[in-house]
């Protein structure tokens, strides 16, 4: 088995890095849409990571990181080339459907850019026409945006600010998007839930069947906790397992922010006990305490 | 020769085993019950009556030679006793301290007949620490066959199928997706009943016997149970990933923040150990006033856990009596004695909120009615009788269904409730693929599961032609043992190595 070497890291932004790490069999049995589970070390978190990328020939698979709260800013300090994750349990979930769609919309926000783009390559494979559309907060925090080149037809990128393609949220994209082609047969959209939301409005009123890829609360990943549960239709869905991509259209986003948030006082004090404990370790790199943004 | 024991002649009374007082221990993680000292457990053997029937020996799951091993005990040949036990049973420290023995061994025990039955559990708990403490660890002379067998799941059907594999002299791999082996004895049973350590030392003892341990491996996922028999070269696999979904009632509500299953609870607080939070990163937003839905053994542990994480409050529902509680009643009565609210013939029909969290639990009260399909009478409720219980945490310990995984990944054959079908043998719809435990029957106790796992073992020998043998013997006509590490081979004819 692999003992999870981190092989490449890059750092795209000051809070979004990508680790690719070395693992075979796993890089062999990816498909688009799964998803891995990460313990850092032997005391962390599992968390779910949605896989970004594989390479069968070099047998690795890529994650891309958001440093939010105290398991990923500890990954942004420790994981470095060379370094191994103490685990790495994966791929998890039912595979995306690629489906036999002629004309297809791959969305994907922040940091559900970098899990869409399996999807975007996979569709493109099946021979569809791939219409990328990719938003950041700004042109800064753009990445990968070659990589969404090679593999879609079209692509467009949203900035909050305009200070790269358009301004304006991803629905932004959908819409433009929607305006040039008549004839989309679905979309994919990948990112923060209230991003998810607004794209499964978007394309509702379009009347585009649109999947979304869900990561709520989980531990084990397996189906044996229940903590990802989530509402689709009048249905309650374990994401693990029987996700992670539902229709986006029948989800219940509130549902899935409010259970997002379960955790957050604990993992705020997570947070402030680490960065403590890293100050005591050594004052001059010490992480300064900010605002948690939501987790995507 | 000694004089026949007789039922009056015994020690009448059951030898009490020293326990935690339930005001500190509800304070600690620490073992409820102490176990025997040496001269507890004298005592207690001299109540066996070595009776010519054995029932115990019928009424264990993988068939300990019970009356054998407690003769050892009274002889203090204790480490004969502990030879006796792992002829069977590899994880004595475990089934002592875990087995519902009044329903198994102790429930048909002849002396129980007249008077307490002997404490077989308890007994079966002091030779295992006893040789975990001495570091002895029984290793078969093993002779090497050329085959290559897959366990799927380390719980303990899985490890009780490895062990007889490997002692078959197969080369054994035990799957795990877990960061570390072990299964429900490390993520669901608390420290307290089971502690991790015991576990660890247990699977120490399988992994002597050459027995392979891959970690954060997802079968079905990371490769079929086809790509096992195929590319991977599998002769013969066992599937016992334990029952895994927690179920939920379907009532308003079940969505809110402080509703969780008894999995999460107890898999964050043993596994990952979130009672030592933030030391470990795993949060548990503990409870002050708990509630835990059901009565089995996995309630009474979310219970009593929620009690040691501090709560202020601990209350048990139950649709039905106290009569029809699924679990121990040992665990009942210890969940009493700490201070554990019963509500019993109480249903729950909504969860209320506010802020998306929950803060009170609707119930109904029950009355007994007719009995049911089970033969258990069955739970009405009374008309107008619903009345709410304030509390910020509720926990669902209703049960498992099957686990998906291997259904969608393979091509297994499935029953109709969705868990793997198997025959007689307990060999699934591939032929060399076996499975047992609760993915097979549905949840069970820890016991039955490893009953499934040597059952499987048995098949999965006959399939490759392997002799069936609870040791291993050596080979007619072979020098004699001796030459192997100093094997004794007076005792029960058979080859053994002693290690340490």
């Amino acid at each position: 088995m692999s003992d999870f070497e981190i092989v490449t890291r890059a750092d795209f932004s000051d809070v979004t890095f990508l680790l690719e790490v070395r693992h075979p069999l796993m890089a062999k049995a990816a498909k688009p849409g799964q998803f891995v589970i990460v313990m850092e070390h032997e005391a962390g978190e599992r968390i779910p990571l949605t896989i970004a990328d594989f390479d069968r020939d070099k047998g690795t698979i890529t994650l891309v990181i958001q440093a939010v709260g105290k398991t990923t800013k500890e990954m942004q300090q420790n994981c470095r080339v060379g370094t191994h994750l103490f685990a790495l349990v994966g791929p998890m979930g039912i595979p995306s459907h690629i489906g036999k769609a002629k004309k297809v919309i791959c969305v994907g926000g922040g940091l559900g850019v970098a899990p869409v783009y399996p999807q975007a390559r996979a569709y493109k494979e099946s021979g569809a026409y791939v219409i990328g559309v990719l938003g950041f907060r700004n042109k800064e925090l753009m990445f990968w945006k070659d990589k969404f080149g090679a593999v879609c037809d079209e692509l467009i990128i949203c900035t909050d600010d305009g200070s790269e393609g358009l301004k304006g949220l991803v629905t932004a994209g959908i819409e433009q998007a929607a305006a040039r082609h008549s004839d989309i047969d679905e979309a994919v959209a990948i990112g923060p839930p209230i991003m998810m939301k607004g794209c499964a409005e978007t394309t509702r009123k379009l009347g585009i069947k649109t999947m979304v890829s869900l990561n709520p609360v989980m531990v084990d990943g397996t189906g044996m906790c229940g903590g990802c549960r989530v509402k689709v239709g009048d249905r309650v869905k374990f994401a693990c397992v029987d996700g992670p991509d539902f229709d986006g259209h029948e989800v219940d986003f509130d549902d899935l922010m409010a259970r997002l948030a379960r955790y957050k006082p604990t993992e705020k004090e997570a947070l402030e006990h680490w960065q403590t404990a890293c100050r005591l370790r050594s004052p001059v790199n010490a992480v300064p305490a900010s605002a948690e943004p939501p987790k995507a | 020769m000694a004089k026949k024991k007789t039922i009056r002649s015994i020690p009448q009374a059951r030898t009490p085993m020293p326990e935690q007082a339930p005001e500190v221990r509800v304070k600690n993680f620490e073992e409820v019950a102490c176990g025997y000292r040496m001269e507890d457990a004298l005592v207690e053997a001299e109540r066996c009556l070595d009776c010519a029937d054995e029932p115990c020996v019928r009424g264990c799951p993988v068939g300990i030679d019970i009356p054998g091993f407690i003769k050892k005990i009274t002889e203090k040949s204790f480490h004969g006793a502990y030879n006796v036990i792992t002829d069977t049973n590899l994880l004595p420290s475990v089934c002592g301290r875990v087995c519902p023995q009044e329903n198994q061994c102790e429930g048909v025990c002849t002396v129980g007949d007249t008077l307490e039955p002997v404490a077989i559990g308890r007994l079966e708990r002091f030779i295992g620490d006893m040789a975990i403490d001495k570091g002895w660890a029984n290793v078969p002379y093993i002779q090497r066959q050329p085959f290559k067998v897959g366990i799927v799941g380390s719980g303990p059907a899985g490890m009780a199928c490895a062990a007889d594999m490997a002692k078959a002299g197969c080369e054994v791999t035990v799957y795990e997706a877990f960061q570390e082996p072990g299964g429900v004895l490390k993520y669901g049973i608390p420290d307290f009943r089971l502690p991790n350590p015991v576990v660890d030392v247990e699977i120490d003892k399988l992994k002597k016997l050459g027995i392979r341990f891959e970690c954060n491996t997802l079968v079905g996922r990371l490769f079929t149970l086809e790509q096992m028999l195929t590319e991977m070269g599998f002769h013969a696999v066992f599937v016992g990933t334990g029952a895994g979904y927690p179920s939920f009632m379907g009532i308003p509500g079940e969505s809110l923040n402080g509703v969780l299953s008894a999995n999460e609870l107890l898999t964050r607080c043993n596994l990952m150990k979130a009672r030592d939070f933030p030391n470990h990163d795993t949060p548990l937003q503990p409870g002050k006033r708990v509630t835990v839905i059901g009565a089995g053994n996995t309630a009474m542990d979310a219970l009593r856990v929620s009690l040691r994480l501090g709560a202020e409050k601990v209350i048990c529902v139950y649709r039905r009596s106290a009569k029809e509680a699924p679990a121990r009643a040992e665990e009942i009565h210890h969940a009493q004695q700490e201070g554990v609210e019963f509500h019993w013939l109480t249903s729950p029909v909504e969860l209320l909120g506010e802020n998306n969290t929950v803060r009170a639990m609707r119930c109904e009260q029950m009355e007994l009615g007719e009995p049911d399909a089970s033969g258990r009478r069955r739970p009405v409720p009374v008309a107008g009788s619903a009345f709410e219980i304030e509390t910020d945490m509720v926990v669902f310990a209703i049960g498992t269904n099957a686990n998906p995984i291997l259904g969608q990944t393979s091509g297994l054959k499935l029953d109709k409730r969705g868990y793997i079908a198997t025959d007689e043998s307990l060999a699934t719809s591939i032929a060399g693929v076996y499975a047992g435990g609760d993915i097979v029957t549905g949840a069970a106790t820890v016991i039955q599961a490893m009953g499934a796992g040597r059952r499987a073992a048995r098949a999965m020998k006959a399939y490759l032609g392997l002799r069936d043998s609870d040791s291993i013997y050596a080979a007619e006509g072979a020098e004699s043992a001796p030459r192997l590490f100093g094997i004794d081979r007076r005792e029960r004819g058979h080859a053994r190595v002693h290690l340490g």
